[in-house]
């Protein structure tokens, strides 16, 4: 696109010619009839998707979408409209269409100002998306010669690289105005392996609010394309997994997937409030062995799941959300906040300006802890060692939540032996922490390739977990063990 | 900013011609402009009302054999000038693939039926009258039992939208449609675990929408009987899949069926057209011309029309889900299913999806077993296409004696895809096209019931 780079408050009124002043005035209009607040959300997103398969680059493509939404509360009210035709007229209709919420109301609701500084988490001297198209399109040349070259069992390989460019700007009726750049971009690469009929699939990728030297720099994309193969290959390998209640032991990393599913949608605020959590009033109570500290962190430099600010402009924060076992928290967005009389936590995060904003993790993993991940696996007799996850889901209200493995190995007297296929997890959020009987010294985050979905809204959100291992758990395979 | 242009089939052939002078040998536009309205209430009170429109603008260019495509949502002759240069730029960079290009003139739409896609009584109802089906919907299933004792509300929905296509054989068509949308999700709780469920009604027609109070009260009802769940011993029993949950077992079969997932080698299906893949019980249709229907549409994404196929014959593969380029690669022609998102190149996707309804009623499926498991719901993506593998979470109530005996929880179900195809043995007569893809109850004669 070409796109120089200023700063987010100076972009729009340069694109489209709305001043501060008539911003102003769209936010008095959407508080009349004395709604509780009032807040604008500007965007601008360029998006761009190379894709490569049987060795050729066939796909770019990219897409520009620009929009502003406006949203008005009153109590626990929220009326929003927004459109992708932005000039002052339209401002003002969103305005008055949101407005209609303050209707007949008799109460008002004071809504908490966001504390602190904005971080600058994520400088980039050239955004991914700026750079000529064939230096990317290389990159996937490259990356697929790098990968068939590593086994004759390869057959296929897909690449996929996505990149984006966010400029956001938002205003409330509070008087402040905040705007942040957000890149963002991901490196998948996925392999089908095929062995005398047998067919495996491998996958691995990475990324961040990152610049492209970062896959090149230190080689990440042969890292990438030899794990992807070693999975492909390891489940060619593979036996059925086995089906029943067992000790489990998750490796480092992207299993952290269990935090999130398990424990952090639960605490979101919006659910609390609700009381529809299966944690609904148990700030305070045990929720997890004491070994377990789990934290939620939007203040990562150049992580996925980072955030300068949230989506309605609250700077990010590190907060804890289980300290040694006991619950201490929720993740709250402005209005839940308001709500509950609760301090804001920066987690109000929304996918564009089409949509409301909600409660969302950002950064969610648990501590290290002081048992090497060797002895972690040599404490079990007979159990199941998953190291990597496709994906995840939960039930919020009874807790349930399930997540299956890509990658995973049987435990026999203390030593990882054979791989196993088709491996998924079940457990009951508010229960699978208390029996974490080990915690590894290792945590580490995810690679940076994780989205998360929920009221039909997609973040990208990062995860982290040191090695644990948890006693009894349900493994849903289709092998008798 | 700019003016803004009309979407209209005109503005697509002169989009087209443009890139023809900056030397595109080929190209295709899609253009969406849609309006949307929902309302969600919660404890009988209004939680948010949301109110927008849209309009988008894609477009596919070819210079021989590469291709790229781009799309916008500034739709002004300034932005639509760049969107052509950008494309353009694209396009030269990418590599050459001899299976690239449009259809054939000769396979696209000629005429443009009317599938009855679009009501448009949803603009002459108000805002209040929008809120009050939410609020009857949610009243209903408060009401429904002392155990309901929350809510995560209920929504109204209502969407309008008109699509429009042009390629650069001169072929150009639009046409309209509408959904309405009403669901509620009631929580249910007992000795101090709760349960939600959800039910919905998504129709074309507003008329056609079931009534606020059948839509609360099925959902009370479902939320009810999964209370007091239990967990079970691990067994290979016989599996029973309501309508909803068969109905994941047919999307499952759908994506395997892509010509996207068949020539990439990524489908426990590759191969197996003409053979045995499902048991006898089992045919399957894809018809996109049932008129009214969700997935009904009078073209595709490639301007070529819908049709009705079978998919499966007494559990013969008889057709792929292909579109131009999925087809060319495995030697066929499209079979009208591609997909288009505003910003992408096609894609393959069914229409209106279906497994045909037998002749048992669920009750008489229920009673055939004597020990086994009852499916209302599954989560997680424990699906590996490539092999079949299925692992999911489960939720259900447990069969003894031919009876609904009491709500099983915190369970998966596992097998495989191909050997489930096939252990299908009883087909209910209760299919229901409640969305675009849809079964009846089906009954699996064996799977892994993992729990305790």
């Amino acid at each position: 696109m070409g796109q120089e780079i200023i700063p987010a408050e100076s972009f729009f009124d340069r694109r489209f010619g709305i001043t501060s002043r008539e911003l102003d005035r769209v936010l008095s209009q959407a508080l009349e009839k004395k709604a509780d607040y009032a807040d604008l959300y500007f965007e601008f997103r360029v998006h761009e998707a190379i894709s490569l398969e049987e060795e050729m680059v066939k796909n770019a493509s990219q897409s520009i979408a620009n929009g502003v939404g406006v949203r008005v509360l009153a109590e626990a009210k929220t009326g929003y409209a927004f459109t992708d035709d932005i000039t002052i007229e339209n401002l003002e209709l969103a305005a008055r269409t949101a407005q209609h919420i303050a209707h007949h109301r008799d109460h008002s609701l004071p809504v908490p100002v966001g504390q602190g500084r904005i971080h600058d988490l994520y400088p980039l001297k050239e955004p991914v998306t700026d750079l000529p198209l064939d230096r990317k399109i290389e990159l996937l040349y490259e990356m697929d010669r790098f990968t068939r070259a590593l086994d004759s069992k390869v057959k296929n390989v897909l690449i996929s690289l996505a990149s984006e460019h966010k400029i956001v700007l938002m205003a409330s009726s509070q008087g402040w105005v905040v705007g942040d750049i957000q890149p963002l971009t991901r490196l998948n690469i996925t392999c089908i392996a095929e062995e005398r009929g047998n067919r495996q699939m491998g996958s691995f990728g990475g990324g961040g609010r990152v610049e492209f030297d970062f896959f090149t720099a230190g080689k990440d994309y042969e890292r990438y394309a030899r794990e992807a193969v070693r999975q492909a290959l390891v489940n060619l390998e593979a036996e059925d997994a086995p089906a029943g209640m067992m000790d489990v032991v998750l490796g480092p990393g992207w299993p952290g997937i269990l935090l999130h599913e398990a424990i952090g949608h639960g605490l979101e605020a919006d659910f609390n409030r609700k009381k529809v959590s299966a944690f609904t009033g148990r700030i305070g109570e045990r929720v997890a062995s004491e070994l377990c500290t789990v934290v939620d962190d939007g203040t990562i430099p150049f992580r996925r799941g980072s955030l300068n600010v949230d989506d309605e402009g609250t700077p990010t924060q590190r907060t804890v959300l289980i300290e040694k076992g006991i619950l201490k928290g929720y993740l709250q967005d402005r209005l839940n906040s308001a709500l509950m009389g609760m301090p804001l936590t920066g987690n109000g995060r929304r996918e564009s300006y089409a949509h409301i904003p909600m409660p969302r993790m950002t950064n969610t993993f648990m501590l290290a802890g002081d048992a090497s991940p060797e002895e972690i696996i040599r404490s079990v007799k007979k159990g199941l060692y998953a190291v990597a996850f496709g994906g995840g889901q939960v039930d919020i209200t009874s807790g349930k939540f399930v997540f299956s493995a890509s990658e995973a190995y049987l435990i026999e007297d203390g030593k990882v032996t054979r791989p196993v296929k088709g491996a998924t997890l079940v457990g009951n959020g508010p229960d699978v922490l208390t029996r974490v009987s080990k915690v590894g010294t290792d945590s580490k985050l995810d690679e940076g390739i994780g989205t998360c979905g929920k009221d039909g809204q997609s973040v990208p959100v990062g995860v982290g977990l040191p090695t644990i291992k948890i006693d009894g758990i349900t493994v849903g395979g289709t092998a008798s063990s | 900013m700019t003016n803004r242009l009309e979407l209209s089939q005109e503005l697509g052939l002169d989009i087209l011609a443009q890139a023809r002078e900056k030397g595109a040998s080929q190209g295709d536009v899609v253009m969406a402009e849609s309006e949307e309205f929902f309302v969600t209430v919660r404890l009988g009170e209004v939680e948010k009302i949301s109110q927008a429109q849209e309009k988008r603008l894609g477009l596919r260019l070819f210079f021989g054999s590469s291709s790229a495509t781009a799309s916008t949502s500034d739709i002004s002759k300034e932005s639509v000038a760049r969107l052509v240069e950008v494309t353009c730029a694209m396009a030269r960079s990418t590599a050459k693939d001899p299976s690239s290009g449009l259809p054939a003139p000769e396979e696209l739409a000629k005429t443009i039926p009317d599938l009855e896609l679009f009501d448009s009584s949803g603009r002459t109802l108000s805002v209040e009258e929008k809120t009050a089906l939410a609020l009857e919907a949610e009243g209903a299933a408060l009401h429904a039992d002392p155990r309901i004792v929350n809510s995560e509300g209920a929504e109204f929905s209502h969407h309008e939208s008109r699509i429009f296509y042009a390629n650069s054989h001169g072929f150009a068509g639009d046409y309209p449609g509408s959904t309405f949308n009403l669901s509620v999700t009631p929580v249910a709780a007992l000795n101090g675990s709760m349960q939600r469920d959800t039910w919905y009604s998504t129709v074309r027609r507003f008329s056609r929408m079931e009534s606020p109070t059948v839509v609360g009260q099925t959902a009370a009802r479902r939320a009810l009987r999964r209370l007091g769940g239990r967990k079970i011993q691990t067994r290979e029993v016989p599996v029973v899949f309501d309508p909803l949950a068969a109905a994941s077992l047919l999307r499952h079969l759908s994506s395997a069926l892509s010509g996207y997932s068949l020539y990439k080698g990524a489908s426990f299906l590759v191969d197996r057209l003409g053979s045995q893949v499902a048991s006898e019980l089992a045919t399957v249709v894809d018809d996109g011309t049932i008129p009214g229907a969700l997935g009904s549409k009078p073209f595709d994404g490639e301007g070529i029309p819908t049709r009705r196929k079978s998919v499966l014959e007494k559990g013969v593969l008889k057709s792929y889900l292909l579109d131009t380029y999925s087809g060319k690669k495995l030697g066929y022609p499209s079979t009208g299913n591609a997909a288009r998102s505003v910003g992408g190149p096609p894609g393959v996707s069914p229409t209106n999806f279906h497994l045909l309804p037998g002749t048992s009623t669920p009750e008489e499926i229920i009673a055939s077993v004597d020990e086994g498991f009852y499916v209302t719901e599954l989560i997680g993506f424990g699906v590996n296409l490539v092999t079949g593998d299925y692992s999911r979470g489960a939720a259900g109530l447990w069969i003894h004696g031919g009876e609904l005996a009491y709500p099983v929880e915190e369970v998966t179900i596992a097998g495989n895809l191909k050997e489930i195809l096939m252990n299908i043995d009883r087909v209910g007569n209760d299919l229901e096209m409640r969305d675009r893809t849809a079964a009846p109850t089906l009954k699996i004669s064996r799977m892994t019931v993992a729990g305790s």
